[in-house]
């Protein structure tokens, strides 16, 4: 890692290099080429230049955030300094609760390629600390062995809800160094995404694209791709969807296509052949077609632009990935529909369309294909949307880059073989300037040389190897005849299917088409194997299986996790917990405190509030405060977590900006100053003291960060968290103020007026007014609440319930209490049945029992149950109580009574140890309070029950 | 073999007698659980249904037996676990961790306890753990992890529950509590108490957690059910070796709970108290009396023994003291009757010795202070008089307030029984005014 300067030790000067260029006329904002940065006082310039990767200080001194600078830009006076990134994560940097998708064990040095869009990508050009190496690895291939410290690698990208594999080209970089661009035209924003229905299949979100502005968009654009190519739609329903939905991308996107299309000669005339079809409503087959093919047409000129860019740089791809796999793909898999539209059925297509080789392929199901697909299919749409998007770079048709010679020749020869459609033999050969025509005689005889594991292998060799011999020429022209040549066989497709002639169908079209994808993505394979030897020989090695399943290609090993943050847990048991058996087993589980309720009932207002003003507080970004208060039991941090799940739910869907909920319990931790420590390990997983830790907190709330999405802190039993000087109440209330924070704070105590009694006023007045107070729940809604757990398992009579809820209605309102109570009910019911089978409903006599049990005082029962001689006692202390008018008297007095007593009922008189021991242990169920026993006969008696209870108790017995 | 059979049903009466008193001296001592708990038959089924609920269904319960002290609350659990114990899916599945409130005595401790007991430590290697807050949230985080019905079931034993509700901030009570009332790891927690008013320690939110499940045990055992405890408590089991001495013995025992003074005396103790640890004490004292040469309990050994019990513990100090000592407590005596009980000083009490001495004293010489001085402290160091004065620095030895410790009837008792003692200082004694 290159060394980068924290703003704390030294200060970092910033110039702008090279020539500038106007970005924007009405933005006034000019595009620079390169940035100076030097530290002060030091003689070493950094430059850095768009396409390198970054550095960007964050709120971590030691792991700052990576991106991948895409350009820069200022205003006219050149103070303002703005960079336009890529961003990438740090595990560390992804949602605790989503870290378990990966499924392994992280690279400490592994970064995630952010296609999320929650972070803006626009950056301040000083907070860039300098410059990192970014290095991909492919899926299957394991991590190069650490040893080159600064060297960050990138897998998988994260789209905020999964990691997928990342599409090697992401990580290609911008072409030509990203020369100064003239403003382009803006184009209308597309339909937004989430217009269009949307299938959310296992679409894994990748572009091919080189731009990386563009990526940024995929995961909106992958939606309305799924629509339209998922496989395992079928084609009508792909169609029905795509006419119904007035928005429909695919529309919007050729009608774009049209029209930008029209600056290379190639396209426009492709485009020619599709003229007649109105672009009204109902789309026609060609049209359909004609889509499709401009997408393909699109991506592989972009895949050639890619190509020619990427032959100078040593970036590597992931070989399985490369792009044209998905086009070799599409006769057997994603094409289908099409070919489905023009009416040719598959099965008849199937065995002479495709090669052998290539049938039982698509027909055997293989990991790696399906991802390959799956990645390939939104990964054209995307490219399509390109057009629509306003991103100032604009790789495409229009970009000037495509204006150059390569676009040119591919366009040129994608002319040339509209016109030469009949002959595919002419075609193949005329496409291949280079003379490779991999036929499958071809492929066959050279597979029998190489010893390969796999078929697929097998194949991809093959082309490499024929591959092989052109690549000696310059590898740009290579890569230009390959983008040509494919970009023929397509059209040749689509005119076959025009045409519906089974002839076009030859066995030898299929093979040189398929093959020539094989080349393609060889070539691409073939840049790489320089650098990539090694990976390329495991992969050889491991083969298929490898490819097909990645979880079994030899992985690092697991790092064995410090002790210190080992995860403890409780064994597992060895039998298995058995399932309610009968019906007032299964009320009972339902009744039970802990199982988790399909909805929360009564408490519909204070969830609509709190989820209104998190939802509000989420949106805008802003922070807040809410003290929530009322007695225990009244569901107040059930209904917070309710509201966190709605809120997860509608993040998930992408109706609100993805948000960070974190809990802490003023009981759970130890010391108030805890509450710091608790927060920075969940939200960074960082373990440190607590001083350190506040320090840091308030580093990461107060300073801005660009990525940064809203943490909802839950913050339960505040008066816990009471210091002597507020200070951990004061912060918490604090950091919601700051502008950066994007914190919002929801607390819970019991008391309503909590914060006037303990808060000192700058405390309560962070706090703010936004208070809610649950009440006691009511006995209509306690009996609604047991009602709605139940769930029609009948199980109580309704007046039971109503008893029980009226009872703790008018005690405590409290619902735990409740649903103990039902609990018990169930118990008694249970055990009173004469027959374990023939427990009938719960009737108000078991649930009077279980009342009893729980709300009767003890204490009669208990001094019933007394000796005699604790009996006498009692007795003595209440006659010296009205003898003194007093409700206090000494062992002493107490014991002169009970002697006379004694004597009054004919009963030997005790020893004042037998005395003594007498008074303790009524102590001990504290019948009666005690002084401490050291005092001996001093010590004073004062009763615990009221005198009229222990006469009550007495003549009970008596009688 | 019918041989040795004949040699072991007679074995010397030694042998005999030690073999008794092995097995009786383990079950009053030991503590031995009984077959069957006695008595609480409805609380025994409720508490190991509620247990057996954890185990097997992993349902979490928390639960508070409250009794008076030596009610059997420890017992009934005991049994109640060894029969939990017994269930061949229970066997392996659950974890007991047994807390006291008197051996933790904060929070801390118990934590520590707690991740012995649950063999978690293993989990960090031998490394022992750091600060307070990093073992609760070690542990919170291990109960977090587990489930309903995956992990074991974890019951938790708080002896002397009430001692862990005076922990800072209840911290270990909510959170367990809190587990139990969550869907995390199953656990059971089962407090026992002697206190009735438990509840009221718990705070709010702690009580709320809590499930309001109480088992009371108080026995309502009546006199009839006491001497047949006694009977079967003091008879040998039917696998003793000696079958003639096993019927002699069995039979004496018979003989000895029908005398009508051995009937008195455990009526006088089943009146003091129902608590069968008492019990075993008084029957123990009467079987150490037991020898070879006398191989049956006999009325008067218990008679002896209850004596023994019952004995005032200052009446025996009384007896130790110097004439010149005792003369002291007279006087505390006559100054609590003529001043009411109000505290009194050395000084006082000086005078009043002087003026027995001056009046009607022959037999007693007359002490120097410093010598009266000395037998005061000495009393005070018997806890026999008291300093009702916080502050003893700031005041002069002889001006302390003192307050007298006994009991008139303990004081005449005492000068009853004292050997050889004086009469003129008997009768001071008695003389209603000093």
């Amino acid at each position: 890692m290159v060394r980068y300067f924290t703003r704390l030790r030294v200060r970092r000067i910033y110039k702008w290099g090279g020539r500038p260029y106007i970005f924007d006329r009405k933005l006034k904002s000019y595009g620079f080429e390169y940035l100076n940065m030097s530290v002060e006082g030091q003689e070493a310039v950094t430059t850095v230049t768009p396409g390198q990767y970054i550095l960007i200080e964050g709120n971590d001194d030691e792991y700052p955030f990576v991106a991948k600078l895409l350009k820069f830009f200022g205003d006219e006076s050149h103070k303002q300094k703005k960079a336009l990134v890529q961003w990438f994560l740090r595990l560390s940097e992804v949602p605790q609760n989503k870290k378990l998708l990966l499924g392994r064990s992280p690279h400490p040095q592994e970064i995630f390629y952010y296609l999320g869009r929650a972070c803006d990508n626009e950056i301040n050009a000083e907070s860039i600390l300098g410059t990192v190496h970014v290095q991909h690895v492919p899926e299957d291939t394991p991590f190069p062995e650490p040893g080159t410290k600064d060297t960050l690698y990138v897998k998988l990208s994260w789209d905020t809800k999964a990691f997928n594999v990342l599409d090697p080209v992401l990580m290609q970089d911008t072409p030509a160094s990203t020369p100064p661009k003239p403003a382009l035209p803006l184009f209308p924003p597309c339909a937004s995404p989430t217009a269009t229905p949307v299938s959310r299949g296992p679409v894994r979100r990748a572009l091919p694209t080189p731009d990386p502005t563009v990526m940024r968009r995929a995961g909106s654009v992958s939606d309305t791709r799924a629509t339209m190519s998922a496989g395992k739609r079928s084609t009508l329903e792909a169609e029905s969807i795509h006419s119904a939905s007035k928005l429909s991308a695919s529309k919007i996107l050729s009608a774009k296509r049209r029209g930008s299309a029209a600056d290379t000669p190639g396209v426009r005339k492709k485009l020619q052949l599709s003229i007649g079809a109105s672009p009204g409503k109902k789309m026609t087959r060609a049209d359909v077609l004609c889509e499709l093919l401009d997408e393909e047409m699109e991506s592989e000129k972009v895949i050639s632009l890619k190509l020619s860019s990427s032959v100078s740089h040593s970036l590597q791809h992931g070989c399985s990935l490369s792009p044209m796999r998905s086009v070799c793909k599409t006769p057997n898999g994603q094409r289908r529909f099409p070919w489905k539209l023009s009416s040719i059925s598959l099965d008849r297509l199937s065995p002479t369309a495709l090669g052998e080789q290539d049938f039982s392929r698509a027909t055997t199901p293989s990991r790696r294909k399906e991802s390959a697909m799956a990645i390939r299919e939104p990964a054209l749409g995307v490219l399509a949307e390109e057009d629509s998007e306003d991103s100032p770079m604009q790789p495409i048709a229009l970009t000037p880059r495509s204006k150059r010679k390569s676009a040119q020749l591919v366009s040129l020869r994608i002319r040339k073989q509209l016109n030469l459609l009949d002959n595919t033999q002419e075609l193949i050969s005329d496409g291949d300037d280079d003379c490779f025509v991999p036929s499958k005689k071809d492929l066959q005889s050279s597979s029998d040389e190489e010893k390969t594991v796999s078929e697929e292998e097998t194949r991809g060799r093959n082309c490499k190897t024929s591959v092989r011999t052109p690549h000696k020429t310059p590898s740009k022209k290579v890569c230009m005849a390959v983008g040509g040549f494919c970009g023929a066989c397509v059209i040749c497709f689509y005119r076959n299917l025009l045409d519906n002639t089974q002839k076009l169908f030859s066995d030898g079209d299929d093979d040189c088409f398929v093959p020539s994808m094989k080349a393609l993505q060889s070539s691409t394979d073939e840049e790489k194997s320089e650098e990539e030897t090694v990976v390329r020989k495991t992969r050889g090695r491991n083969g298929k299986t490898s490819a097909r399943t990645p979880c079994k290609t030899p992985s690092k090993k697991v790092t064995p996790s410090t002790p210190r943050h080992a995860t403890p847990s409780i064994p597992s048991r060895t039998v298995p917990a058995r399932q309610p058996g009968n019906i007032l087993d299964e009320a009972r589980a339902r009744l039970h405190v802990s199982s988790v309720p399909e909805s929360l009932p009564c408490r519909e207002q204070e969830f609509q509030d709190i989820y209104n003003f998190v939802e509000s507080k989420v949106m805008d970004g802003t922070g807040g405060c809410m003290y929530i208060s009322g007695v225990p039991g009244t569901g107040k941090t059930a209904t917070i977590h309710e509201v966190i799940r709605c809120l997860q739910h509608a993040s998930d869907m992408d109706e609100i900006p993805t948000f960070r909920f974190i809990e802490i319990n003023g009981m759970k931790m130890t010391d108030p100053h805890q509450a710091y420590v608790q927060i920075l390990q969940k939200l960074t997983d960082q373990k440190v003291t607590a001083d350190h830790a506040a320090a840091l907190l308030e580093k990461r709330f107060s300073n801005p960060a660009p990525k940064k999405e809203t943490t909802v802190l839950l913050v339960d039993e505040l008066d816990l968290l009471w210091t002597r000087k507020q200070n951990v109440m004061y912060n918490l209330f604090d950091w919601p103020t700051r502008r950066h924070a994007r914190l919002v704070v929801l607390t819970i105590a019991n008391t309503m007026d909590l914060p006037e009694r303990i808060m000192i006023n700058r405390v309560a007045s962070r706090l703010g007014l936004t208070r809610m107070s649950f009440q006691p729940y009511s006995f209509k809604q306690l009996q609604q609440i047991i009602t709605s757990r139940l769930n029609k398992v009948k199980a109580f009579e309704e007046d039971a319930l109503q008893l029980v809820s009226r009872k703790v209605a008018a005690l405590s309102g409290d619902a735990r209490r409740c649903l103990d109570i039902c609990r018990r009910a169930t118990e008694i019911c249970e055990h009173s049945a004469s027959h374990p089978s023939s427990t009938g409903l719960v009737r108000m006599s078991h649930v009077m029992e279980a009342l009893d049990e729980m709300f009767s005082s003890s204490y009669i029962t208990a001094i019933g149950c007394a000796s005699l001689q604790e009996q006498l006692f009692l007795r003595a202390v209440i006659a010296e109580f009205r003898r003194l008018g007093l409700e206090e008297a000494t062992f002493q007095q107490v014991f002169v009574q009970h002697r006379a007593l004694s004597r009054v009922e004919g009963l030997q008189p005790i020893s004042v140890s037998e005395g003594l021991a007498v008074c303790q242990r009524l102590g001990a169920c504290r019948l009666l309070l005690l002084e401490a026993s050291r005092l001996d006969m001093l010590q004073r008696v004062r009763l615990n029950v009221s005198q009229d209870d222990v006469l009550y108790a007495l003549k009970a017995v008596r009688d | 073999m019918s041989k040795r059979k004949v040699k072991e049903t007679h074995m010397p009466v030694g042998e005999c007698i030690s073999q008794v008193q092995m097995i009786l001296r383990e079950r009053f001592c030991h503590q031995r659980l009984p077959e069957k708990p006695v008595g609480m038959e409805s609380q025994h089924k409720h508490l190991l249904e509620l247990l057996r609920r954890t185990a097997v269904h992993g349902e979490s319960n928390s639960v508070l037996i409250v009794g008076p002290r030596g009610s059997g609350k420890t017992m009934l659990l005991n049994c109640v676990l060894r029969e939990l114990l017994e269930v061949k899916d229970v066997n392996k599945n659950v974890l007991p961790v047994h807390l006291n409130g008197l051996l933790q005595t904060d929070d801390r401790i118990a934590l520590k306890e707690i991740t012995r007991q649950l063999n978690l430590e293993n989990v960090v290697g031998d490394k022992v753990f750091g600060s307070f807050a990093e073992n609760l949230a070690f542990l919170l985080e291990a109960l977090k992890k587990g489930d309903r019905s995956s992990s074991r079931p974890v019951l938790f034993i708080l002896d002397e529950f009430d001692l862990f509700a005076h922990h800072k901030n209840q911290t270990l009570l909510y959170n367990l509590l809190d587990v139990s009332q969550s869907a995390q790891a199953p656990v059971a927690v089962i407090g026992l108490t002697c206190r009735l008013d438990v509840l009221e320690l718990l705070e709010k939110r702690v009580k709320s957690r809590f499930s309001h499940r109480q088992i009371h045990l108080l026995s309502s055992l009546s006199f009839i059910q006491y001497l047949d405890n006694v009977r079967s408590q003091l008879s040998l089991p039917q696998d003793f070796p000696d079958t003639k001495f096993y019927d002699e013995w069995n039979d004496s025992i018979k003989t000895l709970c029908e005398d009508q003074s051995v009937v008195d005396v455990l009526q006088r103790h089943y009146n003091s108290s129902k608590d069968f640890r008492s019990l075993h004490l008084l029957l123990m004292l009467a079987l150490s009396r037991v020898s070879a040469s006398k191989p049956a309990i006999k009325p008067t050994d218990l008679l002896e023994a209850s004596r023994v019990c019952m004995v005032d513990s200052k009446a025996n100090i009384l007896h130790g003291l110097s004439i010149l000592e005792l003369c002291l407590i007279i006087a505390m005596k006559h100054l609590n009757d003529i001043y009411e009980g109000e505290p009194f000083n050395f000084q006082m009490v000086h005078n009043e010795f002087k003026k027995f001495l001056q009046r009607k004293s022959h037999s007693i010489h007359n002490f120097d202070k410093p010598v009266v001085m000395k037998a005061f402290e000495h009393l005070q160091q018997l806890e026999l008089i008291k300093s009702m004065d916080s502050s003893t620095a700031k005041i002069q030895k002889e001006y302390q307030l003192m307050k007298l410790l006994l009991d008139h009837s303990q004081i005449m008792e005492a000068l009853q029984k004292y050997p050889q003692c004086p009469t003129d200082v008997k009768q001071w004694a008695m003389s209603a005014f000093g």
